[in-house]
């Protein structure tokens, strides 16, 4: 029986999230440490950092501790027609983290439907997002964007590669100032410019949002995949927490379609990550498509908890001479009555104690 | 309570002087002390001077919500910050500079001192050219007349320390301002509140 004061934050969250992706059909997926270097090295950009932990194997092979969870999956799957397959994960990656510029051990959650997907399993795993996040605190917020819509709207406004990598650059900062003056270097037409430039400005409630986007003319395609996840999303208990925001952009050599990220209050950057991601099936030589995403349980420490203000409920200080019989009596009493208890002989520095009891050398507590 | 990290010297004054005509005054901030933060409860803010280099720092991390820094601090450092507002004050460039009889021999390795190591590795590797990073905290301008570099990369705002220098500009590498950033999460629950201060912040701005 597990007591669930003695858990930690993270620990909870990941008992709850296992639960919660189980009762959806996704299956646990147990993988290695490592891969090979090469299944990394091939894909960099498509991971948070591109920087590994390299070791040789025994035949010397080179092999990476992993720094990503979503490839080792992919390679491990083929596609059926009519199939999805659901897994969910609970791993360590290893990451160079981006405050310190040192190697992380990441403990990662999250899930991927791999196969033939349709919308309803894109609304699963947004929704599945929101349930996620909920589960760390009620405070939070699950922005989505859509990569094929800011992909088609670039394209219409200039085919330069530099120009749409900057581009993305300054959309994924609100920079509109910085866009403005690249449109302007770029001798962009000042229509298209007022296009992209609005494009970027809105957010926040979805309808909202989705009449603007039906002023500017954006992909159709896309409008209404947006359209119909917004209605989908609609009659859950989570649609004020979940916005539309154009600024989450991910890799998109890799990604397309849905992207979104999650935030929850108290913690300063996003929380949980995900998107569609067919190219990189595509790049990998499989079938069919993809959508996955993965909550950061390192920020949870980030998160306040409500400590407790000391270590042991009781200080037992028991005297040399005391009988040891006597004593583990007395500390076994103590335990089976639900006490956290602690014998010693002397008052160790540091340790927080609710309360001091003493034993002398008779056995006699006072 | 809206955080609000200001970059201390000049720029910072002239900042908050923005602020306070944008309606998120705070009185205390115009004591004589050597006090660092400064809240008016009636606003709901709360503003602290931070180095100016740090409050990239303070805003990417969530101890501050918002907060103004240089260009060249968020092209330096890349902070995962949103850049809300260009509020063209601060202005200058980020420039190589050399000594006035500088010959670029491009069969050499270049020498550049720099306290902004990244914006000049990137800066030379759009344009092809291997160099070796000599990285300074300060003082710069020294470094090519002591022969300790070939040239700087640096911000100039009039080009006098240059001049006394005996240096001049050799190319303007980019346009540099103070920018109004935020907390990308932050952002998320405070909205309004942040829209706000961008807003009449905003209106501020002399283009």
């Amino acid at each position: 029986m597990i007591d669930e004061k003695l858990l930690k934050t993270e620990e909870k969250v990941v008992y709850a999230l296992r639960a919660l992706y189980k009762s959806y059909g996704y299956l646990p997926y147990k993988m290695s440490k490592f891969e090979e270097y090469e299944l990394y090295s091939e894909n960099k950009d498509f991971l948070v950092s591109d920087r590994f932990i390299t070791f040789n194997d025994t035949s010397g092979k080179l092999l990476a501790l992993k720094p990503d969870v979503t490839l080792s999956i992919i390679k491990n799957l083929s596609f059926e027609k009519g199939v999805k397959q659901k897994v969910c994960y609970n791993e360590n990656v290893y990451r160079v983290s981006s405050f310190s510029n040192n190697f992380k051990e990441i403990m990662q959650t999250g899930l991927e439907c791999i196969g033939d997907i349709d919308i309803y399993d894109i609304y699963e795993a947004l929704y599945l997002s929101a349930k996620s996040l909920d589960i760390i605190s009620n405070d939070f917020v699950l922005e989505i964007s859509h990569l094929g819509l800011l992909s088609n709207l670039l394209d219409s406004v200039c085919d330069d590669n530099v120009f749409k990598d900057k581009a993305i650059s300054f959309i994924s900062k609100k920079d509109t100032h910085d866009l403005e003056s690249l449109c302007k270097e770029y001798e962009i037409e000042e229509n298209s410019m007022n296009k992209l430039l609005k494009f970027v400005s809105i957010y926040g409630d979805r309808n909202k949002v989705l009449k603007e986007l039906e002023n500017l003319s954006v992909d159709l395609d896309g409008f209404n995949a947006l359209s119909e996840l917004s209605t989908l999303l609609d009659n859950t208990e989570f649609s004020d927490k979940i916005i539309f925001d154009f600024s989450v952009v991910n890799d998109m050599n890799y990604y397309n379609g849905i992207v979104f990220k999650g935030f929850v209050k108290g913690v300063s950057e996003g929380i949980l990550s995900g998107g569609q991601y067919d190219k990189l099936l595509n790049k990998m030589h499989k079938k069919g498509s993809a959508i996955g995403f993965a909550v950061y349980l390192d920020l949870l420490s980030a998160l306040k908890e409500n400590l407790k203000s000391y270590d042991v409920d009781i200080l037992l200080i028991y005297e040399e001479k005391c009988s040891k019989q006597r004593l583990a009596e007395v500390v076994n009493e103590l335990v089976f009555d639900g006490i956290n208890v602690t014998a010693q002989k002397s008052i160790p520095d540091k340790l927080r104690y609710k309360k001091l009891v003493k034993l002398d050398a008779e056995g006699v507590i006072c | 309570m809206l955080n609000i990290a200001l970059p201390k010297g000049r720029l910072g004054e002239k900042v908050y002087a923005m602020f306070e005509s944008a309606g998120f005054e705070c009185p205390t901030i115009k004591e004589n002390n050597r006090k660092l933060i400064f809240e008016n409860k009636e606003l709901d803010i709360r503003y602290f001077w931070v180095k100016p280099s740090d409050v990239s720092i303070y805003v990417e991390r969530g101890a501050a919500d918002i907060g103004v820094a240089g260009k060249d601090i968020l092209l330096e450092y890349s902070p995962d910050v949103y850049e809300l507002l260009d509020l063209n004050i601060g202005k200058c460039n980020m420039c190589v500079a050399a000594k006035k009889d500088f010959y670029d021999d491009c069969t050499k390795t270049l020498r550049v001192a720099t306290k902004f190591k990244n914006i000049a590795s990137h800066y030379y590797s759009s344009i092809g050219r291997n160099i070796d990073i000599i990285k300074l905290n300060g003082s710069i301008e020294i470094a090519p007349i002591l022969n300790l570099s070939d040239v700087i990369v640096d911000i100039v705002e009039t080009g006098i320390t240059l001049k006394e220098n005996n240096l001049e500009v050799v190319t303007n590498i980019l346009p540099i301002s103070a920018r109004l950033i935020a907390n990308k999460a932050a952002f998320k629950f405070n909205t309004e509140k942040i829209e706000e201060v961008m807003t009449k912040l905003g209106e501020q701005v002399i283009k």
